[in-house]
């Protein structure tokens, strides 16, 4: 059993392989955990397609399944794991959490209240947020 | 923390979302006996902190009603006061809180001013001013995150050892983090991080705040007064 981590998903994978730095998926998995699909043109969300290097073919790709640990750092994002319980963080790149701050438009999250009830931040819009953190720490 | 100016402003299409980059169990008390009306989320792995490159709290950004950063992520109206504190009887001259009393006036007026008179308030930073500002993370920072999201998912699992060493490293790559310093080491009786090794790295601070200050200027003419 695999666990992989991406932003605020996490996701279990029985059928997926991780040999060392490798971590193969099939386009199903992909899009669970990540929220990207995989397209011929590439792994794509929304808008945006990122192409797989036909160079790199032979180091991505195999019989249906994408070494998304390597495309992932081929995008300069970080990419940790912990080989005793399999477990896998796909991070988010410094160039992509800048290109979404320098918008100025407020990255999106939601997140839980102590009873579990999500919120969302985008479902204040229409209101001034001042948005706080703390800690009990 | 943030209930008289909720209560004070909320009519005015202005609301407060409180959030703990903690964990659960360490929040919920907290959150109980001050029982705010705004809404109080728990971020248990510090993923707001990644998102908008936070390193300490209390932290505040404002968001207009588009959705719009118009004041990036800053201090919200503390100071490094308490570095002025007595370690033995906790002490601080009363110099120091009457000017963080100062402080934390000042930032509550401008959120208030913003609230009442959004765009045109002096403390709303046009996109130029507002971008200026950012905080913008870096390669190292982003595997920081990483590793201290996989140290966090790591200590639920049971697996201390190999959660800890993730949040070692991702406390090495990343020195700035308070947040992560203080969510990973040992805590007091009162749940705080405030023994001897975090004096001894607010010490390492040297002259470089703790805080960082805010740079909001009195507005003598404040609707807010």
């Amino acid at each position: 059993m695999i666990t992989v981590l991406h932003e605020q998903r996490e996701t279990r994978w029985p059928d997926a392989a991780a040999h060392g730095d490798e971590l193969w998926l099939d386009g199903h998995a992909i899009e669970q955990a990540t929220g990207w699909t995989w397209k011929p043109e590439g792994l794509c969300r929304d808008d945006v397609c990122v192409p797989l290097p036909r160079a790199a073919e032979a180091e991505l790709l195999r019989a249906g399944l994408l070494n998304l640990a390597a495309l992932w750092r081929r995008r300069g994002q970080p990419v940790v794991h912990d080989a005793a319980s399999r477990t896998w963080v796909l991070g988010t790149g410094a160039a992509q959490r800048s290109a979404a701050l320098a918008t100025l438009q407020a990255p999106d999250f939601a997140l839980p209240d102590l009873d579990g009830r999500l919120h969302q931040l985008s479902s204040f819009r229409g209101r001034k947020v001042f948005l706080a953190t703390w800690a009990s720490w | 923390m943030w209930q008289s100016l909720f209560d004070e402003l909320k009519d005015h299409g202005f609301t407060v979302l409180a959030v703990a980059m903690d964990q659960p169990e360490a929040a919920r008390p907290w959150i109980e006996a001050a029982a705010p009306a705004y809404p109080c989320l728990i971020d248990r792995d510090h993923h707001l902190a990644d998102l908008y490159n936070l390193v300490n709290v209390p932290t505040a950004l404002w968001i207009d009603e588009q959705g719009r950063i118009v004041r990036p992520p800053e201090t919200a109206g503390s100071t490094d006061g308490f570095r002025a504190m007595d370690r033995k009887t906790f002490a601080i001259p009363d110099a120091v809180i009457a000017e963080r009393n100062r402080i934390k006036t000042l930032y509550f007026d401008a959120v208030r001013d913003w609230a009442l008179r959004g765009p045109t308030s002096v403390h709303v930073l046009d996109e130029g001013r507002a971008a200026a500002k950012l905080n913008l993370p870096h390669a190292t920072i982003a595997e920081a995150h990483a590793r201290f999201r996989l140290g966090l998912h790591l200590l639920r699992q049971g697996q201390a050892d190999e959660a800890q060493a993730q949040m070692a490293e991702a406390i090495r790559l990343h020195p700035e983090s308070w947040a992560m310093w203080r969510q990973a080491a040992a805590k007091n009786e009162r749940g705080l991080a405030a023994g001897p090794e975090f004096w001894a790295r607010v010490d390492a601070l040297g002259t470089r705040p703790y805080y960082a200050p805010v740079d909001i200027a009195a507005q003598p003419d404040s609707a807010a007064r």
